[in-house]
């Protein structure tokens, strides 16, 4: 029997949402039950389709779905995922349910109207939103799914977000993705246009009619998906969104903002950028690598100047973000699967963070750095895990996110030295800015105000413990993610029709055999 | 000794003989040698309060099994071919992309081992010490935790048969380095030199990692065996670009100029931290590191005189800065960045240089571990006073670590036959046989570092040791607990026989041979006491030793510290290393990261907003004006996208 697990998949936390939705107001603790049951039931289905997942498979995609939505205007409900596509949603959903957990009391004291019910039920429809962006193998779902996630997100700033800010964080990040996707929505049916369908599957590869098509009309289409998705990453100069709306944020919705949806930008670049625009692609390396780099420095320079930790971190993540940009359009193989694993592994480490910082939200009402010192003293297991969670944001070598970035760094560097050495600044800058960050929130003397500070409660450790143990988990043995993202690369590559460079020496060694024959 | 610059005829430059896989059960189960402390390290640090009473326990019990597991793995590699002796034990894959892989695997060669057992050895020493120093802190499981951490990054670090899991442990021991300086962080400072260190050894970080992207991408390959045995393919430019970096890695790490500035505020952390990461093991991995990137070394002859250079220049830099201290922690801080020198200058030597580099590295683990010890004993009896000034006369008070501390003294200062003196003369003599002017002049500054040291370390000896008390009033020093003075014991006993025990016969720079492809010459006795540069280096020593008893024995040593003249100041400063970083790096860098805090708020927001700010006045109308424009404009794009959709709808 065929089991719909996409659908399904997509089909349960909207389920979910509904029901969260309708309960009754004055039944709040339900409401969080329930949301948490099912986040961990969509948890267990993805796992469950997951392990059954075929790396070796010579099929790129698995778990196709295809049921025509709009015959008309040839859209289909088309969803199915390849290894990168897979490993996203995996972080996406385990990333849910901690969420829920870490944001159980959040709403206590919030005086907002809808409490609890709303904002998770916000939470499990964006969940919905999420599994269907990664798994839409039908371009105009994608647009449908990307544009539909805005709607939770805004609300979930505007309406549940912290401090005066926040309406308008809501609107400044509103008005860039609509900006985004208005372009993207016009380069969709671009692409319908010229190729007559909107299935991926159909506009990939030299047979698609895309490939026919004029070099500079196709140009123009790259570009078109490719601001929406600058935007949505973000990159160096569309990122003013990032701080603004993750400072406004409750901390939970920073995880899913910067650890998921973001993401969103960064996996359309590798599945639809490069791969219906090879040429284009191709042909923009160098702008967006230029970007990137810019990226990489800036977010952290600017994450160094911060003095509210919400706002470091989103800093942070356009540093990071950049790195996942350059490992893309490095176009080597190292590069892009360290790209892709990167996107997991921030996820991870930066969810951790997020989530810790709104431990300490919740304990003293306050973000800002200047609030906090010596909280090492007071509360060791908060700290503890908000060192190894920054250890992982500075790519410490042992934790998860050393191996996707060194894996860009090789990759970068056969492409092109030269940005790859710049960016590796941004290696001594993140020791700064994380490590600065600590030392002045965590140790030195107890400040009298923090001196009953609360250590990690059981709910709080549930939160924030598995994100730990995987940092560590896939610090040494990453190969089980890569196994699933390698062969997905490899595809990527032969569709944008580029190689890995041959090592120096062996290049060298042929030429002299080709010399003596 | 006998090396004469033809030496290098002898060198193997041949790729190294391809590494046997480990056949013994030891051998082929080397990873113990890193699972036990990491072991340790898991159990005191996420066992919480419930192995406060015994985890101290568990954590000097490892780490001594980690050292029998050494000793028993010297064995079975001693009983092998010396040609045999480099056994690759792979572990398991840690990750791959396309032809990229970077592998958990060991290797075990004479170098690896002797620093398997130089770190398990003086590091489970130095454990037993720290029980009895730690015995009455709170976080003392959070130490032991930290330390047996330390020990397995750092054999991760040596036994590492790559360069990317070199990497690991290369990071790792700058973590532990980074937790233990700040272990009592509470104290501002100590958080603060935590994270200076951390961040200076980044900068040097960078360069090892930049030289691994180089070394993929030419030759193919991160491991060693490949990586080395390709090195006559690779290009000059590239190879002296790999070994700069290497070198700048090595910097960092080993606190050797430019990256310096760290070491001395690093004191800032518990002492036996001093002893075994800051002065015994960890400072020592650049040596390492050049070491064993020898074949990429020798093809890049611009890159190791590099090396040499910087060498010399830290030996006396660190002396200078020893001589000036008061500070007792710190006065030896600047004496390791001195004796690295000497190391690091070795090692730039080439072949006839690196039995003695390790040579020296390991009895120096052994005397400085053991004068940092002495310090600590001599702080325990003191309420924790580093001032020299307010030491003196401590001889009688303290009499086990007076003994153990003075012979660690005549060991480092070279008096003959002392371990000291049979390594810091192979460097001396290594550096004269180099020829040429270079080598002159690098010798002449072995011999001045060698003046240097005397008085330094007499300076140290004597204001500790001898002359007046000059105590604070509520001082009563006493001899610390056995579980203390016994690891100074043994180190002690280590600083008097173990270079006699290493470099008589060159039995050490044989064992090492196999592994750096170096074959030692015949052995001299005789040359080495009455070579030129022998007696010369004598007579400096009398000459330093002379001075420091007139200056602080013969003369009143006054409690507060005298003004100097402009070179004692500068020492005081530590050669203005600080100030360089702050007015180089920090100043303009807090500038920079105003300013573009700022520009992001203002110009880039700004900008990409398309909002004239600066054409209207008030906030207020603005703040209202702005969010009305901002709805309108949502909704004119969500109409304008509904057109254009309709206008495609109608064509088709």
């Amino acid at each position: 029997m065929n089991i719909p697990w996409l659908t399904l998949a997509v089909a349960l936390p909207a389920l979910g949402a509904l029901v969260v939705g309708l309960l009754p107001r004055e039944r709040p603790e339900l409401a969080k039950r329930l949301t948490l049951g099912v986040s961990l039931g969509t948890l267990l289905l993805v796992g469950a389709m997951a392990l059954r997942f075929d790396p070796t498979s010579a099929s790129r995609l698995q778990f196709e779905e295809v049921y025509p939505w709009i015959p008309r205007f040839g859209v289909s409900f088309a969803v199915g995922v390849d290894g990168i596509a897979l490993v996203l949603i995996l972080m996406s959903v385990l990333l849910v349910p901690l969420v829920v957990l870490a944001a159980w009391n959040e709403d206590e004291g919030s005086g907002a109207a809808g409490g609890a019910r709303g904002y998770f039920a916000l939470i499990l429809a964006l969940e919905a939103m999420m599994i269907g962006v990664f798994a839409a193998t039908d371009i105009f779902l994608f647009y449908v799914f990307f544009e539909a996630m805005l709607v939770p997100v805004y609300f979930m700033i505007g309406r549940y977000g912290r401090g005066a800010e926040r309406r308008r964080a809501a609107i400044k990040f509103l008005l860039f993705s609509l900006f985004g996707g208005l372009l993207m929505l016009v380069a969709v049916i671009g692409v319908y246009v010229l190729a007559g369908t909107f299935l991926w599957s159909d506009l990939v590869g030299p047979g698609s009619e895309l490939a026919a098509a004029d070099t500079s009309v196709v140009r123009w289409l790259f570009l078109g998906f490719f601001v929406a998705f600058a935007i949505k990453a973000p990159m160096w100069p569309v990122h003013t969104w990032l701080p603004a709306a993750a400072g406004s944020s409750r901390p939970g919705t920073a995880v899913l903002l910067v650890g998921v949806l973001d993401k969103v930008g960064t996996y359309g670049m590798l599945r639809y950028c490069l791969e219906l625009f090879p040429e284009a692609a191709r042909w923009f390396v160098w702008p967006v690598v230029v970007l990137s780099v810019i990226s990489i420095i800036y977010g952290a320079i600017l994450a160094i100047g911060q003095s509210d930790m919400m706002r470091l971190i989103a800093y942070t993540s356009l540093s990071h973000f950049g790195f996942i940009t350059l490992g893309i359009f490095a176009m080597t193989s190292q590069a892009q699967a360290g790209a892709a694993l990167y996107m997991v592994n921030h996820g991870f480490a930066t969810g951790a963070l997020f989530l810790i910082v709104g431990f300490l939200i919740a304990r003293q009402g306050s973000a800002a750095i200047a609030d906090y010192g010596g909280v090492q003293q007071v509360a060791p297991k908060l700290a503890g895990v908000f060192l190894v969670a920054g250890l992982a944001g500075l790519s410490l070598p042992g934790l998860a996110p050393f191996v996707s970035e060194f894996l860009v760094f090789v990759g970068t560097y056969a492409f092109q030295p030269v940005p790859a050495i710049i960016a590796g600044a941004g290696v001594v800058l993140a020791a700064l800015y994380i490590l600065w960050m600590y030392q002045r929130t965590m140790t030195g003397p107890v400040p009298e105000r923090l001196t009953g500070l609360k250590d990690l409660s059981k709910r709080e450790a549930w939160a924030v413990g598995p994100l730990i143990a995987l940092i560590v988990l896939f610090g040494v043995q990453p190969q089980p993610l890569l196994g699933a993202i390698n062969p997905a690369v490899e595809q990527t590559m032969q569709q944008i029709d580029v190689t890995d460079p041959e090592p120096a020496i062996g290049q060298a060694a042929d030429e002299q055999e080709g010399a003596s024959e | 000794m006998t090396v004469s610059a033809t030496a290098t005829d002898v060198y193997l430059a041949a790729a190294p003989p391809a590494a046997a896989e480990a056949g013994g059960a030891i051998l082929s189960n080397a990873w113990l040698l890193i699972a036990l402390p990491l072991l340790g390290a898991a159990v005191l640090l996420l066992g919480g309060r419930r192995t406060d009473g015994w985890g101290h326990w568990l954590a000097v019990l490892l780490p001594l099994a980690s050292f029998g597991w050494a000793v028993l793995a010297l064995i079975e590699l001693l009983g092998m071919d010396p040609a045999d002796r480099s056994q690759t034990v792979p572990v398991y894959e840690w990750f791959s992309v396309g032809d990229f892989s970077a592998e958990v695997s060991l290797l075990l060669d004479p170098l690896s081992i002797s620093f398997a057992l130089l770190i398990t050895g003086v590091g489970s020493l130095i454990h037993i010490y720290s029980i009895g120093y730690m015995a009455h802190d709170p976080g003392r499981r959070r130490f032991f935790g930290y330390l047996n951490l330390f020990l397995a990054a750092m054999l991760v670090l040596v036994l590492a048969d790559n360069f990317v899991l070199l990497f690991l442990g290369w990071e790792g021991v700058g973590l532990a380095s980074y937790l233990l300086i700040g272990f009592w962080q509470y104290k501002p400072a100590a958080a603060v030199a935590a994270k200076k260190a951390f961040l200076i050894n980044r900068v040097g970080d960078l360069g090892l990692l930049i030289a691994i992207m180089i070394v993929f991408t030419t030759v193919g390959t991160v491991a060693f065996s490949g990586v080395f045995g390709a090195a006559d393919e690779i290009g000059q430019g590239v190879l002296t670009a790999i070994g700069l970096l290497l070198l700048l890695g090595a910097c960092g790490k080993s606190a050797q100029l430019p990256l310096q500035a760290w070491l001395l505020d690093a004191m800032e952390g518990p002492t036996p931290v001093s002893a075994l990461i800051h002065a015994a093991t960890m400072v020592t991995a650049g040596v390492y590191l050049i070491v064993r990137a020898g074949p990429i070394f020798e093809a890049a002859p611009a890159a190791q005189l590099t090396v040499a250079i910087v060498g010399a220049a830290t030996l006396l830099a660190g002396a200078i800065i020893g001589c000036a201290k008061d500070d007792i922690k710190k006065a030896l801080a600047g004496s390791t960045m001195s004796q690295i020198g000497y190391m690091v200058l070795a090692a730039g030597l080439g072949p006839i240089g690196y039995a003695a580099a390790i040579a020296h590295l390991i009895t120096h683990g052994f005397f400085k571990a053991g004068l940092f010890l002495g310090a600590g004993s001599v702080m325990h009896g003191m309420n924790d006073e580093v001032d020299m000034r307010r030491y003196g006369g401590l001889r009688t008070a303290m009499p086990v670590t007076f003994a153990t501390f003075g012979l660690c003294y005549l060991s480092i200062i070279g008096i003959p036959f002392f371990s000291g003196w049979w390594t810091k003369e192979s460097i001396i003599s290594a550096t004269f046989a180099y020829g040429g002017v270079t080598g002159q002049i690098l010798g002449g500054a072995t011999l001045l570092g060698a003046g240097l040291t005397a008085f330094y370390m007499s300076r140290i000896m004597f204001l500790t040791f001898f002359g007046g008390k000059r105590w604070a009033e509520d001082a009563h020093p006493h001899e610390s607990p056995a579980s203390m003075t016994v690891p100074m014991v043994i180190l002690a006993a280590g600083a008097v026989v173990l270079g006699a025990v290493l470099v008589y016969g060159y039995r050490f720079a044989e064992f090492l041979s196999p592994a750096v492809h170096h074959h030692a010459h015949e052995f001299d006795l005789a040359h080495m006491l009455t070579a030129p540069y022998s007696l010369a280096a004598i007579a400096v020593l009398v000459v330093g030793v002379a001075v420091a008893w007139l200056r602080y024995i013969r003369a009143e040593v006054p409690e507060t510290a005298p003004k100097g003249n402009a070179i004692t100041e500068a020492a005081r400063n530590e050669l203005y290393g600080n100030t360089i970083n702050e007015e180089l790096f920090m100043r303009p860098g807090q500038a920079l990261t105003r300013a573009m805090v700022t520009i992001d708020d203002k110009v880039v927001d700004g900008l990409v907003n398309g909002v004239g700010t600066g054409t209207r006045d008030g906030s207020l109308s603005l703040r209202r004006l702005q969010t009305g424009f901002a709805r309108t404009y949502a909704l004119t794009m969500l109409f304008g996208a509904a057109i254009v959709v309709a206008i495609l709808v109608v064509r088709f």
